[in-house]
């Protein structure tokens, strides 16, 4: 047994209203630079839609991922090595920015400067990267609320088998919003894919990251992850993808996407898995069995055993105490209500889903029927086959069961809870029915609907022993950096920026950002290309065209 | 001045060629990447892409066995001048093609779609300028050299090839390249100042072929850097860079 521990994150799907802050934030923190306009390391996609990349999910196409060949061995779908490296000049399965988008600002010069004319001046859209005027066609959310999905829903691959009973009018369908990060997969295959061995992940914690003084440029990675979580820089000639906000989970805060969430329905926390299992467990024959037989190589940190075989990998106490009370492994191997997305890619990841129960409760609703009565959420479920296919395509591979089970669970908590709400007894009779007991019910409850920041975020600081030092937010006490070396680091001038562990990450693209800011006019098309927008803007400098001049005047 | 041309100028573009890696390596591992464009256009790079890399490994390779290869050895094995010769152009001349070929394709393609570009700095098109040139001027010295005997036969293995390996013996001999066709003179030439540009353009991808994929296994962990004034990330610290205590 190989203990290892990773950081792993879990969302509740019903309570995602599809605000987009979390992308908005995480752009703003990671991803505000050029040559990442289009990048969003967070992406909420409406469900039935298309998603970003458009269509990512089609491995017939993006050959993402691992395939179990017929001797139970895993390969990468887009073939191995030799074949990587016999179409190393070019790459016969990368999206192109159409399939994400072109990068677009307005040009609102013209609004300020326009003659006074008969007909309304209007700001045209100039692509950023050539900076010529553009037809905006797509975008990383062109579909968001099923818009215009009578057109592109169709095309959603999740469908499959259900195409034919779904009815794509607005007002008919049902739709629910799927937030997207990289997966932090524990058995990666954009690490795979790369041929310099850039991307690894990291012992402590599991994060996958690409080393950006490794990176070649090949763009392996971006066909070889399946949920296109890799991205190519096309002004660096690097790949870059979510880092799982390394920098703020080691000194114990969650990521911005979490922090930032409105709905509250993150959770992160630690799971320890045995990582000898993990290639057995990815090359399970049936993809039906591929949810539990991941479950199966994650381990209780209640166990004695595995305690003592993690003290011996090197997992500090404090790790282990924080995997026993991660909410991560609360809800996937207590309560069981969530579930990976995609297990058929086989590269076990470890962001998971709580999948939404509204489909069904809209439906129930609408009928004028009670939502909350535990007899008519059942029986929905039994007869709401179309929400329930579609779920079990996204999380299960397709399989019902581990769905139905998990949506009976929120159904049942949703009615036992309406009773203890109301003041009314309640019916252990309804817990029972899914197999749960009432003092476990109301604390799944409890985990789902109401828990405090700190419940939802159990994340050990890294063991840099400095890991305080590291951490870009003030949260150390401001008097502690009185009497020891945090104060000559950063001194009254700022003399100690740049040395040091001091040094926030940020400050690599500052010579970008500087260049970026103070280069581009506004004057004519050409330079809109590049230009900083309120998006790509990230508080710091005054770029041009985004304020008007001192005096009031451009 | 041929001197200068055949002894001093080789030397120079070498010392830079080395040198320079060895600096772009300790100082600017970021800006070490292919610069790949794939993103903007993948239709056109598909096809002129791989011609001009694989065509060029093929010029590469034939460039090892004329240049590096002395006749002693392939008279010795019992090849003849003109079996070397056919053996020579058969493999020269669908790499050549294939590379010039690709070129174009990407050359073009680099012009005429917007994106691609304006992504293309100064330094590129001056990189290419030259490359563009060395390479015609290739072709050009074996087809009309080798194939029509224009100008005269000159057999390179006799001339430049001689001079070429003096150069890492320490001991080249001018009047060897003083003596060739001017074709040859200027093939060469360029070909040394595009080894002193090497290290300052994208061309150090070359040496990023990716051979320890093979043997690596497919998952790579790292740790995280532990020792006290490490940069967040887990890269190592940088010599001289310790912190202070
Ligand atoms: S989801 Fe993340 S870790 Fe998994 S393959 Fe994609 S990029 Fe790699
Ligand atoms: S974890 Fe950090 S980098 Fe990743 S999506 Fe969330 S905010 Fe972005
Ligand atoms: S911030 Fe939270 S609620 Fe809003 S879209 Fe993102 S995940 Fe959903």
């Amino acid at each position: 047994m190989k203990v290892m521990a990773q950081m792993a994150m879990v969302m509740n799907l019903d309570k995602c209203i599809g605000c987009h802050t979390c992308s908005v934030t995480c752009k703003q923190a990671w991803t505000n630079r050029s040559g990442m306009e289009y990048v969003w390391f967070n992406n909420v996609e409406t469900r039935p839609g298309l998603g970003y990349p458009r269509g990512y999910e089609d491995q017939d196409k993006w050959q993402g991922g691992w395939t179990r060949k017929a001797n139970g061995r895993l390969t990468l779908r887009a073939g191995g090595r030799l074949n990587k490296l016999l179409n190393i000049f070019s790459n016969p399965k990368m999206p192109s920015m159409s399939d994400y988008y072109e990068p677009w600002t307005y040009d609102y010069e013209t609004l300020l400067n326009a003659p006074s004319q008969k007909h309304f001046p209007v700001a045209r859209p100039h692509s950023l990267l050539s900076g010529k005027p553009i037809n905006v066609e797509w975008s990383a959310n062109w579909d968001d609320d099923l818009g215009g999905s009578h057109e592109h829903a169709a095309k959603d691959l999740m469908l499959k088998g259900i195409e034919d009973k779904v009815k794509l009018a607005f007002d008919d369908t049902f739709m629910f919003y799927l937030p997207r990060i990289c997966e932090h997969c524990l058995n990666p295959s954009c690490a795979a894919s790369c041929p310099s061995g850039a991307i690894y992940k990291r012992e402590e914690d599991g994060i996958v990251l690409v080393d950006q003084d490794k990176c070649r440029g090949w763009r392996m990675c971006v066909t070889g992850c399946p949920y296109k979580k890799v991205y190519f820089n096309h002004k660096t000639g690097k790949a870059e993808k979510c880092t799982f906000c390394y920098p703020r989970i080691e000194v114990g805060i969650p990521t911005v996407c979490a922090e930032t969430c409105v709905g509250r329905l993150r959770y992160i926390g630690l799971m320890l898995y045995d990582a000898d299992k993990v290639l057995e467990a990815a090359s399970v024959e049936d993809d039906h069995d591929l949810y539990e037989s991941q479950r199966s190589v994650f381990l209780d940190p209640n166990d004695p055993h595995v305690q003592r075989e993690a003290e011996k990998a090197g997992i500090p106490g404090d790790w282990i105490t924080a995997a026993q009370k991660s909410p991560v492994h609360a809800l996937i191997n207590t309560y069981k209500v969530a579930l990976p997305l995609h297990p058929e890619y086989r590269t076990m990841p470890m962001v998971w889903y709580i999948p939404p129960l509204s489909p069904v409760v809209d439906v129930i609703k609408d009928t004028g029927h009670d939502a909350e009565d535990a007899d008519n959420l059942f029986g929905a479920i039994d007869a709401l086959r179309i929400p329930v296919e579609y779920l079990a395509n996204l999380f299960t591979a397709g399989d019902t069961v581990p769905v139905d089970r998990v949506l009976r669970k929120l159904a049942a908590m949703r009615s036992y809870m309406r009773d203890i709400n109301l003041g009314r007894d309640p019916d252990p009779e309804i817990p029972a029915r899914v197999g749960m007991g009432e003092e476990e019910m109301y604390n799944m409850f409890r985990l789902l609907a109401i828990a405090k920041y700190e419940d939802r975020y159990v994340i050990p600081t890294a063991h840099g022993e400095e890991a305080h030092a590291l951490e870009e937010l003030a949260t150390d006490c401001p008097v502690t950096g009185y009497d020891d070396e945090l104060l000559d680091v950063s001194g009254p001038f700022g003399e100690g920026s740049g040395r040091g562990s001091m040094t926030p990450v940020a400050i690599e693209n500052f010579k970008m950002l500087e260049r970026r800011q103070t280069s581009d006019t506004m004057q004519d098309g050409e330079h809109l290309k590049g230009r900083v927008n309120l998006l790509n803007w990230d508080g710091k400098g005054m770029p041009p065209g985004m304020f008007p001049d001192e005096d009031g005047e451009r | 001045m041929n001197t200068f041309l055949w002894v001093i100028f080789p030397y120079i573009c070498l010392a830079v060629f080395v040198v320079g890696h060895v600096w772009r390596y300790r100082y600017d591992k970021f800006g070490w990447t292919t610069r790949s464009s794939q993103l903007y256009e993948s239709k056109l790079l598909r096809i002129g892409s791989p011609l001009f890399h694989f065509g060029m490994l093929g010029v590469v390779g034939g460039h090892i066995l004329g240049l590096i290869l002395p006749q002693d050895w392939t008279d010795a094995v019992g090849l003849s001048h003109e079996a070397y010769h056919i053996i020579a152009l058969a493999g020269g001349i669908p790499a050549g093609i294939a590379a010039v070929v690709g070129l174009v394709i990407l050359i073009y393609r680099r012009r005429t779609v917007g994106p691609v570009f304006s992504a293309t700095t100064i330094n590129d098109k001056v990189m290419y300028a030259v490359l563009g040139v060395v390479i015609v001027l290739g072709m050009w010295n074996t087809i009309a050299g080798s194939l029509f005997t224009i100008g005269g036969e000159y057999n390179y293995r006799d001339g430049v090839s001689v001079w070429f390996r003096q150069i890492f013996a320490f001991q080249p001999d001018e009047s060897l390249m003083a003596a060739a066709p001017f074709g040859f003179q200027l093939h060469g030439f360029l070909a040394f100042l595009l080894f002193a540009m090497w290290p300052f353009t994208r061309l150090v991808h070359v040496f990023s072929a990716p051979i320890g994929y093979f043997t690596r296994p497919y998952i790579v962990y790292r740790s995280r850097d532990r020792r006290p004034g490490a940069a967040t990330g887990s890269r190592a610290q940088k010599r001289g860079w310790e912190r202070v205590q």
